[in-house]
């Protein structure tokens, strides 16, 4: 079975970022970029599935920028057998990501795709579902377990979600599209070897009109601003100085 | 304008974010429908139904909507999507494993989290963990919501909207509910507590957690946990406050050995106050709490719940 990773560069999650001046957007200039964490998570869990022997093949598949071939890199180090970059300086939203990777599943015919859960930057949390929408395919989002069982026409994705409350297990058929939590594995780190072999690993460069999707978007960003900073408060000396606080001052006791 | 509002269950009851989801309904301004899609849902319903502001309940009450299964609530949306300029549903688990679903169908784009409406068509929504909100434009025909429940206060319950079936069935042969395991608890639900209190690391273990207890039930509180206490074991995930976990907005949250990551305070930053235990003086929760106190958890907790 091939699996489809999806891999988005943002900025490092250590990052404290800064608004422009002007209120038009986040200011990347100069600062450090990374994998989303997320979708390291989803790179550690098709390398795991190959090592298993469930995966024959591991396509990592990035939208964004020349300078996300990094990542792709990285995915490639970490494991994934070759990459396809779809390359546009244009700012994708979630809908022309998942149009365009549905185009990708069309033409791979991976038997199941796996993508973070959410980008830590437009924290939407939408890309996975999408996805699974507009290939008719089934979705397990925010898996913290992913397990395939049984063989032939009765192979099934048993998916652990986790929901407010708790857990959800559900049985997808397969191909399906699982996005993935935190707790579903330890990303490993990547080897300077394995970095080194993963230059010589194919890498196929494509923009959005090789697939004939437009990446504009009707929603516009009219403006970013930095939310409201909280007033640094004091610190109390004893616990019964606090509980006179709360009660007195904040009134909320 | 004319809005959709997918209610939020819990345990087949009508979930609190729904009165949320429906002030921000009415921000937006215009006709409020609720559905209400599950299995044996007549008195979420009529929960339903007496939220204010509301013009009339749409029931799916069948089993293929039992656990609300991200493939048929995607079918039931897109059958009933026509017709409302608006759908809106709770940043939810299910909420946001359901929307995006619609939005693809429709060929529109989804504007998650949304805190603020400035207008029928811009919104303000959180980025980046929360350090940026983007104001937004959508210029789609049909605009798909998900609401961040604490940016709006709840609607009352003096409404009396009429209720009427839906008769769509959608049919799902790609997934099917296997079982759930949902944490017990007698405390109030997280996302809608006035109190909460949340260890992390600093508690050390499991166990620890206990010292929260006695406090918790005195102030009527919640319990949370930072992603270091959940990524430890200490705790289970959906107890969880932060980017990855829950948003909450409580009157008071008290963060107990908890240093003040990114990524938490991203769930808890506009609490009305902030107070933090914690032994390091430095730590960058200490930036954001309107009370401090420098010291060492295992003295301070039974203190504070002997004196409460």
């Amino acid at each position: 079975m091939k699996i489809l990773v999806a891999v988005k560069r943002v900025i490092d999650y250590n990052v404290k970022i800064r608004v422009k001046a002007d209120h038009s957007d986040v200011d990347l200039t100069n600062v450090k970029m990374a994998m989303n964490p997320f979708c390291e998570i989803a790179v550690e869990e098709a390398v795991r599935l190959k090592e298993k022997g469930t995966a024959t093949e591991v396509v990592a598949v990035t939208v964004g920028p020349k300078a996300a071939q990094e990542q792709l890199r990285t995915a490639l180090a970490l494991g994934a057998d070759r990459a396809i970059h779809i390359e546009t300086d244009e700012r994708a939203e979630s809908l022309a990501v998942a149009k365009l990777l549905a185009k990708v599943v069309e033409e791979e015919q991976p038997g199941l795709v796996i993508l973070g859960k959410q980008a830590i930057d437009t924290d939407n949390n939408q890309t996975g579902q999408m996805l699974a929408a507009l290939t008719n395919l089934p979705q397990g989002t925010f898996a913290s377990e992913v397990e395939i069982s049984g063989d032939g026409s009765d192979k099934k994705l048993n998916v652990t979600r986790e929901i407010d409350g708790g857990l959800q297990t559900v049985a997808l058929t397969l191909p399906a599209i699982v996005t993935t939590d935190l707790r579903l594995n330890e990303p490993r780190y990547a080897k300077l070897p394995d970095i080194m072999k993963a230059k010589k690993k194919p890498l196929d460069v494509k923009t959005p009109a090789d697939y004939g999707v437009e990446v504009a978007s009707k929603v516009t960003l009219l403006k970013v601003e930095s939310p409201a900073e909280r007033k640094g408060g004091i610190k109390v000396a004893s616990v019964d100085e606090l509980i006179d606080k709360l009660k007195n001052e904040a009134k909320v006791l | 304008m004319s809005i959709l509002v997918l209610a939020d269950l819990h345990e087949g009851q009508l979930a609190s974010a729904t009165a949320h989801v429906v002030a921000a309904a009415q921000a937006i301004g215009g006709e409020i429908d609720i559905l209400v899609a599950g299995e044996g849902v007549q008195a979420a319903a009529d929960a339903a139904a007496k939220l204010d502001g509301v013009n009339k309940v749409r029931v799916a009450d069948n089993a293929v909507y039992a656990h609300q299964l991200a493939e048929p609530m995607g079918a039931l949306l897109v059958e009933l999507a026509d017709g409302y300029t608006h759908v809106l549903a709770s940043a939810s688990t299910t909420g946001k494993n359901v929307l995006p679903r619609l939005a693809a169908l429709k060929d529109v784009s989804q504007l998650s989290d949304v805190l603020g409406v400035e207008s029928a068509d811009t919104f303000l929504r959180p980025i980046y963990a929360g350090n940026a909100i983007a104001t937004v434009k959508s210029d789609d025909t049909l605009k798909v919501i998900t609401v961040r429940t604490t940016g709006f206060d709840a609607v009352g319950t003096s409404g009396s909207a009429t209720i009427e079936a839906v008769d769509f069935v959608a049919d799902n042969s790609q997934s099917r509910f296997v079982k759930e395991e949902l944490a017990q608890s007698d405390r109030p639900e997280l996302g809608g507590a006035k109190v909460v209190i949340s260890g992390g690391r600093g508690m050390g273990n499991g166990e620890n957690f206990k010292l929260l207890d006695g406090i918790a039930d005195k102030l009527g509180a919640a319990i949370g946990a930072s992603r270091a206490a959940v990524d430890a074991g200490f705790v289970p995930n959906d107890m969880q406050v932060g980017q990855t976990g829950k948003i909450v907005a409580p009157d008071l949250y008290i963060a107990v050995g908890i240093s003040g990551a990114i990524q938490h305070l991203a769930g808890m930053k506009d609490s009305k106050v902030i107070v933090a235990i914690n032994k390091d003086d430095e730590a960058p929760i200490f930036q954001v709490a309107d009370y401090g106190l420098v010291g060492d958890l295992f003295e301070i907790l039974p203190e504070l719940e002997s004196k409460l």
